[in-house]
């Protein structure tokens, strides 16, 4: 960590020259110049408004750096549209973008008036700030988009450290070094996922002329231990990868406590306070509940699931969301008996002709289905592994009241961000105080421009495991080796895994009609049969490929949608094709590969607007 | 006989109705010099089906001394054009008759094809020709639908005297709009498409059945003994891997699962029968008459049909799609037809093949060894120089040692030169006598089943293409066609695995026959593009690909234009089920002279199939290796892997993984 003491500077001193030696690249010096003073001021010194907001700071006795655009021989910065009376607090919660005038004269006036600037001064300012930093980056959570941010930062010489704290669930359920992804998400979900669809494939089997008896049974502990083992060997394979990339770990909770300063604690309560030049926070979600009786002491979450020392059994799968789809779907796969209980739609935001085309599917492979009800409660009437519960639920549109009962009650009603309890109210960091997310700008950078945010605790962005390691990449390479390639959250390609399979990448169906307009756009579809399934004679009409395409921009391809075996393997290849721009046309062009379930795409000729049939006939 | 009756046919059944461009006679805009698009002699040009006024060329290198080889070419492509323009009117573009003439049929609101002597290079030589076959020296010289009308004079009087327009009406004196010799993918599809553009089209469809004595119905290799039946059987070998990795994943069901190849064959030809019957059914409700007849041509529109029975019925076509495709070669040795089988008859054998050995090293010999071994056989392969030609060879490597390690045996360097029955059966027992292929080395082995997959004759010797001169590669069998799809013989062209130089897919003939059709009959110009068209081969480890393999990639743009990027992966499916860690495999190569453009594609791994598909979606649009790493990956995929690709292979840093 660089001593940053020396870059300390005294009013009216002049840019050009001082703190850039080193830096030739204009956006990173830019960038140096606010992250290495508390306040930077960008001025034209004939600007009225500009001297006013300088005697503010010179009234305050707080020390500035000012950089005049019209007499710097900088021209990058002057052809910019930095734009005059551009005060910038560097380290500070109001704040400098260069793209943005974030604060301008008013605002810091104002903000001086209400006494919010002293108290950021006071809390940011260069009284409190350590002398030397203890890291270049310290990044709070070791899941997929922190640790890829942490060994990308590595890479360029960067000291960095990385703090994974697992708060134990309601049932005492943690793990390991990794995050949601390998522990708790994609990696045990698609290898029990992988597990049901292998119970299909030995019934298949059969129909292919494998002896396999009648009689087949299933071994939750068996699976779990092997998923668990295999967690465990990845858990292993990231610490060693962050040991040789000479990347500090530490297993501690990290909370910030002042500016650049940041606290941890370990399990055994020992806390260190560490500083660092740049901070990311990449603390994920954890799942949320209900805040009914009964529902933490008996209920289990995802967190819980996939190590459960015991099978389920009868299960009550609570929400519509992809996790509870999924869970339902490899559960019901592996031989349980599954319900799931659904307060309004299935898979909310996903294309919902193709939500409930899933839904139809699970329902005919046995998962039942209670639409429209909550829970109110969850009492336990036998103690056990597992034990049994009733669940009371409550209509979401009548007075009526059911009663059910279960093995394990599973909720999946969604996450919630951990960011409320990691002392960014002590260095300013804005959250939506609604759902806890964080906003930030297109560079990943929250409102205090030395503190970043990347992955699931986002606001407005895709929570998924490719999008917070490719952000979080990016974002060191930007940080550090003068790249300047953000990260696309369009057209991001995702799986939900059902066991049947539906793959997406770009908008559903709903959106695109409310971005286009209906008439401007052309939905072409098709069901298909996989070869696979035609010998074991399974659902013929079921596998469903759509593509959504804008008229007015050469019938571009802004929607792609397939509902079928290996949709995850399918999808993206085509989300590199959306990303190149395909069009309709040359999707017809592009010759398939047969027999593949994909070749479908390239041979769709029904629009949906003509209503034209696209059964297939089978027989 | 023959053609009396076709003039009855021709009469029963009315023309469809003109398209809309044909605007009413003598009034309003007129529509003239309509081209088929298409292009004669092998050199390029625009579809001219909308320009009013282009003419019609006829370039060939142009020479007034003719060789009887050229003069019979150029009668033959006249003859052409002759037959295929309703009006056609070989004319010089400053002959004042000529004019004439054109003002005529412009008036009465006829489509007509102008060839313009003086604009073309051996306008003297079509001028000798024509001569030749109308005995009349000068121009104009104009046909109506195929009758020589003479110059300007007699047409005008042919107009006055009302035969002209009595020719006129006379639309098509031929039973069918298109015949489709061959009831294959790539058939089916163009006379299907024909027929939906309203066209008279008949389906000619015979299979010759194998020494062996298979035979199949309707629908071609791909659906009787290709893709169909084969990654049925890969599915089943695919289940096979399935059952031991599910042990893994919790199921538990009997220790000792066995393999029944009865089972097995015939849910698949259950399964192909049904499909039979729906392309039966599908002809049919598009009106195409389907013939189960062997097509031969008799004459330039004329072609004899033989059924089962011996019995011989003559059909005559405007034009005509060869789309016959390509039977098993054998190996010329003593006792290779007698007692071997190919892919013809594997896939309904009556019987399990027991010890087979498979003869070949293409992709059909190494996925029939697949999976053969994949349903618990003992398999050898006898390679005779290398696996895959043709194919990416790093990849083709890969290929063979993961079948190696999973129990398929190579015999490499070696060819049968005798195949012997031990003991007659189901399967019965031969003896293969091989001799190595670099000295003077022999073995002998004992099998089950020989299985022949030494490459494909195309079906293109016994249809009479000699009688009406459709040039095949002599050495290949395979036939000539230029861009469109066009035979040297202009009314007569031809799709799939019997063109030479194109690539043997299903999907490749489905698109071609299919945009044939569009461009004869619909007004298309779209032109089938065989550049970029992905593959797979299943084996059972599926290698998927598309664009260039390595070598071709380097022949092309030199090596140091070239950035490999590479690496291992473990599909986190065989993770649990204890599977290879550094068996699957990635490779793009891309031109670093064209912005990194990614011209080769290649995967080897579970469900590569449906991997590769929309990376050649996009590498139809282009994609480069940014555009690649910008793209997200889906988690957890084998396809994330592409999105992520970092090891070059000029580096030669450590690609494997890496495991616990």
């Amino acid at each position: 960590a660089k001593d940053r003491l020396s870059s300390q500077t005294l009013p009216e001193n002049s840019a050009t020259g001082s703190t850039s030696t080193a830096i030739t690249e204009p956006r990173a010096r830019l960038q140096a110049y606010v992250d290495s003073h508390s306040v930077v001021i960008f001025s034209k010194s004939t600007c009225k408004r500009c001297t006013e907001v300088k005697k503010l700071f010179k009234s305050m006795c707080v020390p500035y750096f000012l950089l005049e655009l019209d007499q710097t021989e900088d021209s990058w910065l002057v052809s910019k549209p930095i734009g005059s009376g551009v005060t910038a607090l560097g380290h500070s919660p109001v704040l400098f973008s260069e793209r943005r005038k974030l604060c301008g004269h008013g605002p810091t006036l104002k903000a001086y008036q209400e006494g919010s600037l002293q108290k950021l001064l006071k809390m940011n300012g260069s009284e409190d700030l350590p002398g030397t930093y203890d890291y270049d980056l310290i990044i709070i959570g070791g899941g997929s988009g922190g640790l890829a941010a942490a060994k990308e930062a590595a890479k360029y010489n960067k000291k960095v450290m990385v703090l994974d704290f697992v708060t134990p669930t309601p049932l005492g359920t943690k793990w390991g070094l990794g995050g949601t992804c390998v522990n708790v998400g994609c990696i045990p979900k698609k290898l029990m996922h992988q597990a049901a669809l292998l119970g299909q494939a030995v019934r298949d089997s059969r129909n292919y002329g494998w002896n396999v008896e009648e009689k087949v049974g299933h071994d939750w502990g068996k699976m779990t231990e092997a998923v668990q083992n295999h967690i465990g060997s990845l858990n292993w394979g990231y610490r060693v990868a962050l040991r040789e990339k000479k990347v500090t770990y530490e297993n501690a909770y990290g909370q910030f406590v002042g500016p650049h300063r940041i606290k941890t604690t370990n399990n055994k309560g020992k806390e260190k306070i560490y500083s660092a030049e740049r901070f990311l926070i990449a603390t994920g979600e954890r799942p949320r509940y209900l805040g009914i009786p009964g529902d933490r002491e008996y209920c289990i979450s995802s967190d819980d699931l996939f190590s459960l020392s015991y099978c389920p059994g009868k299960t009550l799968v609570v929400g519509a969301s992809y996790v509870a789809l999924e869970c339902a779907g490899f559960l019901a796969g592996i031989g349980l008996d599954v319900t799931v209980m659904v307060r309004s739609i299935l898979l909310r935001g996903f294309d919902q002709d193709m939500a409930n085309k899933i839904g139809e599917h699970m329902q005919e492979h046995g998962v039942k289905f209670i639409k429209q009800f909550v829970p109110i409660k969850v009492e336990q009437i036998e103690a056990g592994a597992p034990g049994r519960l009733k669940v009371v639920a409550k209509s979401t549109n009548s007075d009526k009241i059911i009663e059910g009962e279960y093995n394990t009650v599973l909720l999946a009603i969604g996450r919630d961000a951990c960011t409320r309890k990691i002392g960014l109210e002590a260095v300013g960091v804005k959250i939506n105080e609604k759902n806890g997310k964080i906003p930030v700008t297109d560079e990943e950078q929250t409102n205090v421009p030395y503190i970043y945010a990347i992955g699931d605790i986002l606001e407005g962005k895709p929570e998924l495991t490719p999008v917070a390691i490719q952000a979080g990449r990016l974002l060191a390479q930007r940080l550090y080796a003068g790249s300047t390639v953000k990260c696309d959250y369009e057209n991001v390609p995702t799986t939900v895994f059902t066991p049947l399979e539906y793959g997406a990448c770009g908008l559903s169906e709903e959106k695109a009609v409310e971005k286009f307009g209906e008439e401007n756009i052309e939905v072409y579809h098709s069901y298909f049969w996989p070869l696979e399934w035609t010998v074991p004679s399974r659902d013929s009409n079921k596998c469903y490929a759509k593509i959504v395409c804008n008229m007015k921009d050469s019938e571009r391809v802004v929607g792609f949608h397939i509902l079928g075996p290996n949709a995850g393997e399918v999808t993206q290849g085509f989300a590199a094709a959306l990303k190149c721009g395909l069009t309709k046309q040359q999707l017809d062009s592009t010759i398939g590969i047969h027999p593949v379930c994909a070749e479908v795409f390239t041979t769709l000729s029904v629009t949906k607007r003509s209503g034209g049939s696209i059964l297939q006939a089978g027989c | 006989p023959g053609r009396a009756r076709s003039d009855t046919e021709a009469l029963a059944h009315p023309p469809p109705p003109p398209p809309p461009s044909r605007a009413p006679k003598s009034a309003g805009p007129v529509k003239v010099g309509a081209v088929p698009n298409r292009r004669l002699g092998g050199v390029h040009s625009e579809p001219m089906a909308t320009l009013p006024g282009r003419r019609a060329r006829l370039s060939s290198p142009g020479t007034s001394r003719l060789s009887s080889e050229a003069r019979e070419e150029l009668r033959r492509r006249l003859q052409g054009l002759i037959e295929d323009n309703r009006v056609m009117i070989f004319s010089k573009s400053y002959c004042p008759h000529s004019t004439r003439v054109k003002e005529l049929f412009s008036s009465l609101g006829v489509e007509y094809n102008i060839l313009e002597l003086d604009q073309i290079d051996d306008g003297a030589n079509v001028q000798e020709v024509l001569s030749e076959i109308t005995n009349q020296k000068t121009v104009p010289n104009i046909f109506v639908n195929k009758v020589h009308m003479g110059g300007c004079d007699r047409t005008f009087q042919a107009h006055q005297s009302g035969l002209l327009q009595k020719l006129l009406q006379k639309e098509s004196t031929y039973d069918y709009d298109l015949i489709v010799i061959g009831g294959g993918s790539g058939g089916l599809a163009c006379a299907q498409e024909a027929a939906i553009l309203g066209k008279k089209v008949m389906v000619l469809d015979f299979v010759v059945p194998s020494p062996q004595g298979t035979s199949w119905g309707l629908g071609g290799t791909c659906v009787n003994v290709g893709c169909i039946p084969k990654k049925l059987m890969h599915q089943a070998a695919l289940l096979g891997q399935a059952l031991k990795d599910s042990r893994k994943f919790g199921w538990e069901y009997n220790q000792q699962v066995k393999h029944n190849w009865e089972i097995m064959t015939e849910a698949i030809q259950n399964h192909i029968g049904s499909l039979n019957w729906s392309y039966g059914l599908s002809l049919r409700e598009k009106s195409v008459a389907y013939v189960n007849s062997y097509g031969e041509f008799v004459e330039r529109h004329k072609i004899k049909a033989t059924n089962r029975k011996g019995q011989e019925t003559y059909y005559t076509a405007a034009k005509f799609v060869i789309a016959t495709g390509a039977r098993p070669r054998y190996l010329g040795i003593q006792g290779d037809k007698e007692y071997c089988i190919t892919s013809d008859d594997l896939f309904s054998l009556p019987y399990c093949p027991g010890k087979t050995l498979v003869v070949g090293a293409s992709y059909v010999a190494l996925e029939c060894a697949g999976f053969l071994a994949g349903v618990g056989l003992d398999v050898t392969v006898m390679v005779r120089s290398i696996l895959l030609r043709g194919f990416d060879q790093e990849m083709a490597e890969k290929v063979g040692s993961y079948m190696e390690q999973h129990g398929v045996k190579f015999l490499r360097k070696f060819i049968p030169v005798m195949v012997q029955q031990l003991e007659k059966g189901s399967p019965g027992k031969l003896k293969v006598v091989a001799k190595s292929t670099e000295g003077p080395e022999t073995i002998e082995g004992v099998y089950n089943t020989v299985l022949l997959a030494v490459g494909r004759e195309p079906s293109t010797r016994k249809i009479g293409l000699e009688k009406i001169g459709v040039k095949i590669s002599e050495k290949s069998g395979k036939i000539l066609v230029n861009d469109i799809e066009q035979t040297n013989v202009p009314h007569v062209y031809a799709v799939g695995d019997v063109l030479e130089g194109k690539l043997e897919l299903t999907p490749v003939a489905i698109q071609a026959g299919k945009l044939l059709a569009r461009r004869l009959f619909g007004g298309h110009s779209e032109k089938c593009n065989y550049i970029n068209v992905p593959t797979t081969v299943f084996t059972p480890l599926e290698y998927g690909c598309c664009g260039l393999s390595e070598e071709k990639a380097i022949e092309i743009h030199k090596k140091e234009n070239l950035e490999v990027y590479h690496t291992l992966f473990w599909p986190l499916e065989w993770t649990v089920a204890g599977r290879d860690n550094n068996t699957c495999y990635a490779k793009i190569i891309c031109n670093k002279v064209d912005n990194n453009r990614v011209i080769g594609f290649h995967i080897l791994g579970p469900n590569a199939g449906e991997v590769t598909q929309g990376f050649a979606a996009a590498m139809k649009c282009g994609l480069t290796k940014q555009l690649l790493d910008g793209t997200i990956g889906i988690h957890p995929t084998c396809g994330e892997v592409f999105t992520t690709l970092e090891i070059t292979k000029s580096s030669g840093l450590d690609i494997t993984q890496k495991g616990c």
